[in-house]
């Protein structure tokens, strides 16, 4: 089957197929990324935009990384300097990027829905980096990435995502991935930070740790967002850690094999107990390797490239 | 002004229990029960076979912008874009800028009527000054001004002590206060209705408790004091339900809902399209059905359009960026035929009265009927006429509608106010 789609948007909106396109063509990357030369010319005379309107270190310098490595040009849109902080809209930044032959935007902005308006407004391919609250696919398929090379096929395994879900485009976009993948995501936090609504979209809600990591394949934790919040979500981050930080006797209760994750950035001591974080059990530093590999295999994906061609090369 | 003799309509005046075929005449901008020879004879005579004649649509709950923000809309084109969809009397709320809360933007504004205005355009005077919720307005002054009524509209008072003082000062005047329901404490950066689909789009959720407290905290103050408020563009199920049994209990509050809630759900917002983005903001499948319900007991007793007008380069932004309000003057009727006639089967007459007789009845406003000795303000429309709504070639100055590119059915073919055609628009 072909890789038809242009622009990456959102992980809802994939097939299980596509999913496993990237995932395959991002393994095929990987293996790429461990010879002497990593870099390949899959993408020689293309320019991409990072257009970042959000603070970002992880997955601006993973995309900058990834666009590198398939010899694209790179050319960072640093927000606090640019037109927007004098009254540009994101249509006349984005056409003049687009007038500038840009060939690729990949966007990172604090508003929701931002990468699908830009998606409609220009011709050029648009990749979501994080918008807002909604979806952050490429972290979902990094995630998901790393979960297989741990555990292989994902159907029928247990993945509880722990923390801030209502804030968080990470948990959205790890529970279309997964559902879509076969596994059971169970959400779990304080019930102002994990509406009942979530079922919705195909995930279990609990607020009973014990239970929501009985058996967990994954643990996933994210970031208390406390200053998106205030002091209305939960008292205090003390409270939050003694009711629903991972430590080590909360980690016992996990499948003996499961791995715990973290999209970053971390804040120890408060989601996850520092030796936790540094523990074996931890991924947190391969989803980040993993992140230019999957990175690189959408931006090679959606610049109308097939997975086959990469995968055939590497073999 | 030639007398004029509407031929063989299907004449629908609620008011008087109207609904027959028949001819229906105006004199010196006066219905009149029938002209004498030599006046039918010099008679404007307009052929209205098919069609219907009702009374001119009312809408107590409009934006014209004028002054201060007349890149999105002035009192001429709203005006003209009210004409056009067969309103001849509006009133309009004063969050303008300045903000209408004091006699001399009043005056301003009913001289910009005066000279450009081809409907009734009757001002509303805000409730606090500068709408900040914090002091009243000289509330008897802009009634002296010639305000129809106080409201803060898009600024809900916060306070419910100013509120009370509001209303009971109010009550003195016989002056109404309309309220926009929100608990801003509760929808602080909210977008959107809060539920699953704000769950889905990443969108800050604006729940339905915000409006419903303040829908109860209105209902609480009127039965208080005795004043009237009336409560704006409502669009949750309990706030229906609390307004139905603050009726029951003989409260002095009335409702309005607004062609769009009764349309549309948040599920419309998939594509994170700005010009279905308003406040309050559209809501359930089964919060849409409550209106509707309402609207038919006369739990809610007008439909009102909020018509807010933006301009293309305030809307086209990202979801969270976008003002607020979507147009409506111009797909009202039609929206309501659709909604209320031909999905939820009222008779017409009744989808009627909910834009004529009730809304001038809410703020006691000399309009809404065809009764003799009423001034000629008329509708004429064909109830079944398709055809497909182009905002950019509306007659707003503004073009922030979600019905753009739609096909509507029911179409304005002739409006007439004090007995003079005011659409469509002589070719000089």
């Amino acid at each position: 089957m072909t890789w038809t789609r242009r622009h990456l948007i959102t992980i809802e909106e994939l097939s299980l197929r596509e999913i496993e396109q990237v995932h395959a063509t991002a393994s095929a990357f990987k293996s790429i990324l461990k010879r002497s030369v990593k870099k390949v010319p899959a993408l020689r005379g293309k320019t991409i935009v990072n257009l970042f309107l959000e603070p970002s270190t992880r997955t601006r310098m993973a995309f900058d990384m990834a666009a590198k490595r398939l010899s694209a040009d790179v050319i960072a849109f640093d927000a606090a300097s640019s037109s927007t902080t004098k009254g540009e809209t994101l249509r006349d930044t984005a056409e003049n990027i687009q007038a500038l032959n840009a060939d690729m935007i990949v966007i990172r902005h604090s508003a929701a829905g931002s990468p699908l308006y830009l998606s409609k407004i220009l011709d050029i391919p648009v990749i979501n980096a994080g918008d807002g609250a909604h979806e952050h696919p490429t972290q979902g398929l990094l995630d998901t990435f790393t979960m297989k090379e741990h555990l292989g096929p994902l159907k029928g395994r247990k993945v509880a995502i722990l923390g801030d879900i209502l804030f968080s485009r990470v948990a959205r976009s790890n529970i279309y991935a997964l559902t879509k993948m076969g596994a059971a995501v169970t959400l779990v936090g304080p019930s102002t930070l994990v509406p009942h609504g979530f079922t919705a979209i195909g995930a279990q809600v609990s607020h009973d740790l014990k239970s929501a990591l009985a058996d967990a394949d994954v643990v996933m934790l994210l970031r208390i967002q406390h200053e998106r919040q205030g002091h209305r979500h939960f008292p205090s981050l003390g409270e939050y850690t003694s009711m629903f930080g991972l430590n080590k006797t909360r980690a016992s209760w996990l499948n003996p094999k499961a791995i715990i994750m973290h999209p970053g950035p971390i804040n120890r001591g408060v989601e996850i107990d520092s030796e936790l974080a540094d523990g074996e059990r931890s991924v947190i530093l391969e989803q980040v390797s993993n992140g230019i590999a999957v990175r690189m295999a959408v931006l090679y994906l959606c610049a109308g490239n097939q997975p086959e061609q990469v995968i055939s090369s590497t073999e | 002004m030639p007398a004029l003799w509407i031929r063989n309509a299907r004449v629908i005046d609620p008011a008087s229990r109207r609904d027959s075929v028949g001819d229906l005449f105006s004199l010196d901008g006066k219905i009149v029960p029938r002209l004498s020879a030599a006046d039918r004879r010099r008679a404007r005579k307009i052929d209205a076979r098919g069609l219907v004649a009702a009374p001119g649509l009312v809408d107590i709950h409009v934006h014209f912008r004028e002054p201060g923000q007349t890149q999105k809309e002035t009192i001429a084109t709203g005006s003209r874009a009210a004409a056009a969809g067969g309103f001849t009397t509006v009133v309009c709320m004063p969050n303008t800028a300045p903000a209408a809360d004091n006699a001399g933007t009043i005056q301003f504004i009913l001289d910009a009527v005066r000279r450009d205005s081809l409907v009734k355009v009757l001002p509303t005077g805000c409730i606090t000054i500068g709408m900040k919720g914090e002091n009243l307005a000289p509330i008897g002054s802009l009634k002296r001004a010639g305000v129809v009524a106080i409201t803060d509209d898009g600024d809900c008072v916060q306070s419910n002590e100013l509120m009370r003082r509001a209303i009971e000062y109010a009550k003195m005047f016989g002056l109404p206060v309309m309220d926009h329901c929100q608990d801003q404490s509760m929808t602080e950066g909210a977008v959107m209705n809060e539920g699953n689909v704000s769950i889905r789009l990443g969108l800050r959720g604006w729940p339905n408790a915000a409006e419903d407290l303040i829908v109860s905290r209105n209902v609480i103050l009127s039965r208080y004091t005795g004043a009237h408020i009336h409560m704006q563009h409502i669009s949750s199920a309990l706030s229906v339900e609390i307004v139905r049994r603050a009726k029951a209990d003989g409260v002095c509050v009335t409702a309005e809902a607004t062609p769009h809630h009764i349309a549309l759900t948040d599920e419309a917002l998939a594509t994170y399209d700005t010009n279905f983005k308003m406040n309050p903001p559209l809501r359930t499948e089964a919060d849409r059905r409550a209106l509707i319900v309402g609207l038919r007991d006369g739990t809610l007793d007008c439909i009102s359009t909020d018509h807010a007008p933006h301009t293309d380069y305030e809307k086209d932004k990202e979801f969270d960026y976008a003002p607020n309000g979507i147009i409506g003057l111009e797909t009202a009727l039609a929206v309501v035929l659709e909604v209320l006639v031909r999905q939820s089967r009222f008779p017409l007459r009744k989808a009627l009265d909910l834009m004529t007789r009730k809304p001038a009845g809410v703020l006691g406003l000399p309009a809404g009927t065809l009764a003799s000795g009423a001034p000629a303000d008329i509708c004429i429309f064909d109830p079944d006429e398709a055809w497909t709504y182009d905002a950019k070639k509306g007659y707003s100055k503004s073009s922030n509608s979600p019905w753009n590119g739609r096909t509507l059915r029911g179409r304005v073919k002739t409006t007439i106010v004090d007995g003079r055609i005011v659409f469509p628009l002589a070719a000089s």
